[in-house]
Formats: structure tokens, C-alpha cells, sequence
């Protein structure tokens, strides 16, 4: 089943500290090298590029970043292939540890989202298992 | 929380623990299968402790200390003597006082660690069914009751298998090797070789089946990631990777909504994993650019990637997908390729051309049970008009075909050949 890891923070510009960035390479590496990786992707800080094009009112408006009412932002992602939520679960919490050890201070959420395979019978009953 | 859910949990945080675990202990002990047991100890005693005390907040080194500690009595209990246990046993009463960090310099070549482990759960001594097994179990962390679900045999029989191929490879001091430079590239056909079958295994496995057994395409696919890492330079490690993931791209359009099989050219390509397909066409890419075009996977890959690459069935490159086959059994002789090049030349250059090739293959002993000769034969027939000759070739098709729901395709396609014939 593939999973999307998503992670959000309200400090999203803070760069990871240099341990953080060693410890998570480690970890990708790991990941990669396990098969179990197959795309990852950090975003740049808002204020260097970043949009949002909205509909509100049947209108589309376009609003540049950095946006001041954002409570979270969205800071990187990465896909992978597991056998099951558990281990996706296992895996975001073995990366969020990662933070609390090497990053004193910082907040944000890892959200895990199981991906929508087209047609595949397993990926709808799985939805279904984890929103309940 | 059930205790079954909590059995799947701790599962599940083993999984993403296990390749960290068994390459740094077999790098430790220098002793792949017993890295192996000791891996599967950790586990027995993490789903006794865990239940009651929870899921540690490391639990990767949790693990490891556990594993550490077992490989320590275990070394004591069997020899005091033999000096090389001696020096591991100093080394890990160390470790055993600084506490032990599973991020330490003993995973810093994981990736060695990791071709280790997968040439030797693949080695050419073993028989192809204990290197699937052996495979599933290293690489992926399957326990023997799931490879058992997968490849329908009892529980028992794989159990057997594994300790067998275990005591094989200890006791032929083959345990811990790494092949390099040519000897890889030697013994990679191997290790493709397995990862292929475990691949089939789960592809030709049909819907409602065990979950386990489509699931095996994913393990197969996970092996083949790993050894284009771990092996980065060997072209046919990506020719195979590429085959698998541009044929898995296709998974949900290959049956309808009742479980019928949906044949390629009726698929609705939309349904087509573009994520996949990319994977797979970059796989193939760099096969080539290894100089690997002229490989068996390779060859097979890319005539399967010359349909991922047609949006729709009429882009299909026909012509290169009949060169391609003609170039694969060059390399192979195999009756079955010949008979799928005439497909093919059968679409690039019409059905005659096709059937000479097919009646060249009628004598093929290969050939004289397999259904979709016949099944060919009767196509092109068709399309020539030749209709009496094309419904004694379904006939005969169907009276071969071992699946249920083909031998009623056949007989459907061999009276519509009849009702078309008594029209003219």
C-alpha cells in the first residue's frame, strides 16, 4: 500500500538543526536502501516562492506567500510503500522521534494518508479501516 | 485494543526495525543465518514484553540490546574457546556497558550489509523455492506463517525449508560472504532469478485469492529496490526492476469489476499507476545507459514499456515490439517468444506475415499442450477470413486451456467463427 507522509509545522521557515539532517538522512537512506521509499521532497521556506490560487465565492483569487494567517504550513513529504497502517504508523513515529531528540523546541504533526491506487479493491477497504 | 491489533502493531514496528537489525547484527557476528534467528528472538520477546509494558519510546534499540544480549548468552553457552567468539564476546561486554545505539558507524554501510544479506539468502546452493523463502524473510520480514499464506503451502513445510537452507549455509561456512566485481554480476542472475518467480507468484495470483499473494509482487518490487541500490552499476538489477514496476503499473485495470481478466488491449489505460510507470521507465533508462539494452529483462522490459508508453492502444509501436522480440529470442530460444513475436508481427505487418510464423511453431513440443497457439492461430484466421479454420483452432484452444474462464472465452470466440463461416 503506498502512504503519504506529510509534515506540517507553525514555525515552518526554522531550519533543522545539523543533527536532525544527519539523523534524517540516516533514516531515508535506510529507507531507501530497504525499498520501502520511493519519493520524497522537502518545500522551500513560503517566502522564497509559494502561491495559493483559491476559489471563494465562485471566484478564483491568487494570494502570494508568505501567508500571515496560515497556522501550519506544509514542509516536506514523502511516499512510501508499506504493508500496512501500522507500519506506516511505525515509520512516522520513528521519524518524529527523530525531531524531539534533535530538535529541542520544534512543533508540527506528521500526518499519514494512505494513497489512492486507482481500482485497487485493498486501498478503499483500507480507507475505510483507517478513517473509522 | 484487541490482542490481535496489538500483535499487528508490534509487528509492524519489528518490520521497520528488521533491516537495521539484521544487518548490524550479522556485521557483528559475522553470521548471517544466526543474525537471522537472533533478529526473529527479538521479536519473540518484544510480543512477550511489549503487551504489558507498551511499545518503548526506541524501540529500535530496544531491539537491538535485546538481539545483542541473546547473541551474547548464545555465544558463552556454545564455545568459551574458539578465539574469534572470545574477541566478539570482549567487543559486546563493552557495547553491552555504553549502553547500546542502534545509530552508531554499524550502519553507516547498510547498503553492504543489505547485498550481503540478499546474495545470501539467494545463493545458487539452495534450491529456487528456500531462496524465495529465505528471500521473503531477510529482505522483507515476513514470518514464515505469511510466506506459508503466500506460496499456499502449510506452515510447517516452509519452517522446514528455512531451517534447512539456514543449516546449509552455516555449515558450508557460506554464511557470511559478500561477492564483488565479476563474481556479482555472476551471481546476480540468482538472485534476479528469485525475485522474479516471487514477483509471478503474486501477478499470475488471481483477485480473491489470499491478500498475501498479490502482495508478493509488493515484497518482489521492495527486493528489487533494494539491489538497484545496493548494486547500482548491474544493468539487469534495473531491467528486472523496470519489468516489474511497468507491469504492476497495470494491476487494477487487469480485471473488471466481476474478477474477469481484462486483456491488455481492452484495458483502460487510465487506470494505469502513472507513478509506476515513470519508476519503471527510469529503471529502464538507466539499464540502458549501463549498456544493458541487450539483457533478458531488460529486453522484456522495454517491450512492455513500448505499451505503458502508448496512451492509447492504437499508439502502440508495433514494429519495435516485434524487433524487440525478435532480439529476445536471440538470446533465448523459446517457442513461447516466437509465438508472441508473431503477435506482434501480426500487428505491424498483418496477419499473414503472422501465420507463417505460427504454423512453423504447430510442430513445437513445447508448444503442443499450450492453449494460445491455438488461441493465436485462431485470431489471425479471422482476420484472414479463413472462419471453418479458425473454429477448429478455438476448439482445440478451449480443449486445452486449464483456467475456467478462458476455455469460455474460446468457446465463445470458436462459435462466433462457426455462425460467421455458414454465412458464406
Amino acid at each position: 500500500m503506498r502512504f503519504m507522509s506529510i509534515v506540517t509545522s507553525p514555525q515552518p521557515d526554522k531550519a533543522p538543526t545539523p543533527a536532525l539532517m544527519e539523523a534524517m538522512g540516516k533514516l531515508a537512506e535506510r529507507e531507501i536502501k530497504a525499498g520501502r521509499m520511493i519519493d520524497m521532497g522537502g518545500l522551500m521556506p513560503i517566502a522564497m516562492a509559494g502561491a495559493r490560487v483559491r476559489i471563494t465565492d465562485g471566484k478564483l483569487s491568487v494570494t502570494d506567500g508568505p501567508f500571515v494567517e496560515s497556522k501550519e504550513l506544509i514542509g516536506g513529504y514523502a511516499i512510501f510503500e508499506f504493508r500496512d497502517m501500522d507500519e506506516a504508523l511505525a515509520a512516522a513515529k520513528e521519524f518524529m522521534q527523530l525531531h524531539l531528540e534533535h530538535m529541542p523546541g520544534w512543533e508540527g504533526t506528521c500526518e499519514v494518508r494512505l494513497m489512492a491506487t486507482p481500482g485497487v479493491d485493498g486501498a478503499c477497504e483500507a480507507a475505510i479501516r483507517v478513517h473509522a | 485494543m484487541t490482542a490481535a491489533d496489538i500483535h499487528r502493531t508490534i509487528l509492524a514496528v519489528w518490520r521497520i526495525e528488521q533491516p537495521r537489525l539484521l544487518t548490524s547484527l550479522s556485521r557483528m557476528l559475522r553470521d548471517v543465518p544466526l543474525a537471522e534467528d537472533l533478529t526473529q528472538e527479538a521479536l519473540v520477546a518484544a510480543l512477550e514484553h511489549w503487551p504489558d509494558t507498551g511499545v518503548p519510546e526506541k524501540p529500535g534499540a530496544w531491539l537491538m540490546a535485546t538481539a545483542k544480549r541473546r547473541a551474547l548468552d548464545d555465544l558463552r553457552r556454545r564455545s568459551m574457546l574458539a578465539r574469534k567468539h572470545e574477541m566478539l564476546i570482549r567487543d559486546f561486554e563493552q557495547e553491552q556497558q555504553t549502553m547500546p545505539d542502534p545509530d552508531t558507524a554499524l550502519d553507516d554501510d547498510i547498503g553492504d550489509e543489505l547485498l550481503r544479506l540478499i546474495f545470501t539468502a539467494c545463493h545458487p546452493r539452495l534450491s529456487r523455492e528456500a531462496r524465495a523463502a529465505l528471500a521473503l524473510r531477510m529482505i522483507c520480514g515476513l514470518t514464515t506463517e505469511e510466506i506459508a499464506r503466500a506460496f499456499l503451502q502449510p506452515e510447517p513445510t516452509i519452517a522446514q525449508r528455512i531451517v534447512r537452507a539456514k543449516r546449509t549455509l552455516s555449515e558450508s561456512g557460506l554464511g557470511y560472504e559478500t561477492p564483488r566485481g565479476a563474481e556479482l554480476s555472476e551471481r546476480l542472475a540468482s538472485v534476479l532469478e528469485v525475485v522474479y518467480l516471487i514477483f509471478n507468484e503474486g501477478y499470475t495470483a488471481a483477485r480473491g485469492d489470499e491478500w498475501l499473494r498479490p502482495q508478493l509482487c509488493n515484497d518482489a518490487l521492495r527486493m528489487g529496490r533494494v539491489l538497484t541500490s545496493v548494486a547500482p552499476q548491474e544493468a539487469e538489477a534495473h531491467g528486472l526492476l523496470a519489468l516489474m514496476e511497468l507491469n504492476a503499473s497495470r494491476t487494477a485495470a487487469r480485471t473488471d469489476v466481476s474478477g474477469d481478466p481484462v486483456l491488455l488491449m481492452d484495458q483502460n489505460r487510465a487506470r494505469w499507476d502513472q507513478l509506476q510507470i515513470r519508476r519503471g521507465l527510469t529503471a529502464l533508462a538507466r539499464a540502458h545507459e549501463l549498456g544493458g539494452s541487450r539483457g533478458f529483462y531488460s529486453l522484456q522490459a522495454a517491450i512492455v514499456a513500448c505499451h505503458a508508453r502508448a496512451a492509447t492502444p492504437d499508439e502502440t509501436n508495433w514494429p519495435r515490439i516485434a524487433a524487440l522480440y525478435a532480439e529476445l529470442a536471440a538470446l533465448v530460444h523459446s517457442p513461447i517468444i516466437e509465438l508472441n513475436r508473431a503477435v506482434a508481427i501480426g500487428m505491424a505487418e498483418g496477419p499473414t506475415a503472422a501465420l507463417a510464423i505460427v504454423d512453423r511453431l504447430a510442430g513445437e513440443p513445447a508448444l503442443k499442450n499450450y492453449h494460445l497457439l491455438g488461441s493465436v492461430r485462431g485470431d489471425l484466421l479471422c482476420k484472414l477470413g479463413r472462419h471453418a479454420e479458425a473454429r477448429v483452432a478455438f476448439e482445440m484452444a478451449a480443449s486445452l486451456a486449464g483456467n475456467k474462464r478462458e476455455q469460455e472465452l474460446l468457446k465463445r470466440r470458436s462459435s462466433e467463427a462457426a455462425e460467421r463461416s455458414k454465412c458464406r
